[in-house]
């Protein structure tokens, strides 16, 4: 696989891998099905990532982008990291091979299962972010979404 | 570059010295065009005859009944659609198996496309085709099966000498597509009922680019190259002089050396098993531990996903392979471990390492070694893990 530098060192590499506890809020997209789950926790205060931290099961380009996702949310206004889209984690890492920009997208849909958790939680509504959709991980490889 | 540790030899092998030396004179000294009249080419036609001697001995066949190709491929697709397409007044039934190569599954495919009925047995657990399957399915019209001698992902050994003995007594012709068995466990065409027998000499250690077709004597078939009148007018281009004495030198130190390569690779095979799923707990071995190729080990380990196990050995220097859908760029996992029932999961987690002659026992335990601490890593990363 044709992986830029910038996956393979966060693939290497992977920053901000685990868990964090009593979390303001958890996402989990993908299944096992397809080879790819991926989980972010979020701590929040003040409507600002504090924290963020991910567990991926899933190829090279699966832990970078998430590796990479948690990097780019950290410090940030929630409102901001609404507005974080695949292709930007994407370019983040310098790109990925078109049969793994559904690893992006994961990513992006992940955050946003934490942001969502985090506002039935806490009962703060976020603008513009919708209830993940409880699909079957139904996407095709390759596909640019 | 620095040092690597190959284990991949099911999808290639470094060809042998000696088999290099055979060649080389072809290069600058006898180059010509093996079919012209004079000396120079008549010597370059003996080789090739030499070739075709050694070649049909390594599976008990008749000079005359072998035919070099380009590949394997080009075997696999000159016998089902040539075999298919010549006997289909008798019928347009054609059966294989749900495991095979894709050279042998989307040529059954094509098929399917210009009108035959292709029927895809299912495999054990352990990746083996029912031979009573086998004579459920056969009909009348059916006029060939094609069953692959070995997998190249489990390394599972089929029945054949019973699935071509089911096919010649319905009146069928069975073809075996024996890529990944030739020259690794013994093979008589004779006593296994086989009609036709695909090979490949990247496979046992002469170069890429040459392989062979054999068509048991009396067996009718079309050609799929149309052209001069090589190969007894069947298989036209210019003789690969330098691949077909290749592949000749590689089936004489086949034949020569067969015991002891194949007790030597089993014996690593079974260290490099024993001490993975000894040393790494929530593994599975893939395939059938009875009847298997020496060198082919397939197990899934749960929890992570087979490509970035890939690329982790990469960084090692270890080259391997895998049936996750990553590393095929498709969305399933491996068609042959889905088939022999494994879920989805275990499938993408699946990692092949096919051991050779060149592979030694410190590499074997340099793997398990490199092995553990990154599965360890990987489920560490993995949401799916259990933790305590």
């Amino acid at each position: 696989m044709d992986y830029s530098e910038k996956v393979l060192d966060h693939f290497m590499n992977p920053r901000n891998m685990g868990e964090i506890d009593g979390a303001s809020g958890v996402g989990q997209v993908g299944n096992a099905k397809c080879g790819d789950i991926m989980r972010i926790s979020l701590e929040i205060d003040e409507g600002v990532i504090k924290d963020a931290k991910f567990r991926t099961l899933g190829c090279g380009a699966a832990i970078a982008t998430s590796s990479m996702a948690t990097e780019m949310v950290m410090g940030k206004r929630i409102e901001d990291v609404v507005k974080i889209t695949n292709s930007s984690v994407a370019e983040a890492l310098d790109g990925l091979p078109p049969a793994k920009m559904h690893c992006s997208v994961l990513a992006q849909e992940a955050l946003h299962a934490a942001l969502y958790d985090y506002s039935i939680k806490s009962g703060v509504a976020v603008e513009g972010l919708k209830p993940p959709t409880d699909h079957d991980h139904d996407h095709d490889h390759g596909e640019e979404h | 570059m620095s040092k690597i540790i190959y284990m991949d030899n099911a999808g290639s092998t470094r060809v042998r010295q000696e088999v290099i030396d055979e060649m080389l004179p072809q290069f600058c000294e006898e180059y010509a065009n093996p079919s012209s009249v004079y000396s120079l080419a008549r010597k370059s036609m003996a080789r090739i005859d030499g070739a075709r001697e050694k070649v049909a001995a390594l599976i008990g066949a008749q000079p005359r009944e072998v035919f070099f190709t380009s590949s394997g491929t080009e075997a696999n697709n000159w016998a089902i659609q040539c075999i298919a397409n010549t006997h289909s007044d008798r019928g347009k039934h054609v059966i294989t198996s749900s495991i095979e190569h894709p050279a042998v599954l989307n040529t059954c495919k094509h098929l399917e496309n210009i009108g035959f009925d292709v029927t895809y047995l299912p495999v054990s657990s352990e990746g083996l085709v029912s031979p009573q399957d086998l004579a459920n399915a056969i009909r009348p019209g059916t006029v060939l099966v094609t069953i692959m001698f070995a997998n190249n992902e489990v390394g599972t050994i089929q029945p054949i000498a019973e699935l071509g003995k089911i096919a010649r007594d319905h009146g069928a012709l069975f073809h075996t597509d024996a890529i990944q068995a030739v020259g690794h466990v013994p093979i008589d065409v004779e006593a296994q009922n086989i009609d036709l027998l695909s090979l490949s000499g990247h496979k046992f250690y002469a170069p890429k680019g040459v392989g062979a077709l054999y068509i048991r004597k009396g067996v009718k078939i079309c050609s799929l190259l149309h052209g001069g009148g090589h190969e007894r007018g069947l298989r036209a281009s210019t003789h690969n002089a330098p691949g077909i004495s290749a592949i000749g030198k590689a089936a004489e130190l086949a034949q020569l050396e067969l015991a002891e390569e194949t007790s030597y690779v089993a014996r690593l095979r079974d260290r490099l098993t024993d001490g993975i799923l000894s040393q790494i707990e929530h593994t599975r071995l893939n395939g059938c531990g009875d009847s298997r190729v020496p060198g082919i080990v397939n197990i899934s380990f749960e929890y992570i996903e087979g490509e970035s196990l890939l690329l982790l050995l990469d960084h090692k220097g270890i080259l391997a392979s895998s049936g996750s859908a990553c590393t095929s760029g498709s969305l399933n996992p491996s068609h042959v471990l889905l088939a022999m029932g494994l879920s989805h999961e275990k499938a993408h987690g699946s990692l092949r390492l096919s051991l050779g002659r060149y592979n030694t026992e410190a590499e074997v335990d340099a793997v398990i070694a490199e092995l553990v601490p990154m599965v360890k890593r990987l489920r560490e990363m993995s949401p799916t893990y259990p933790r305590g």
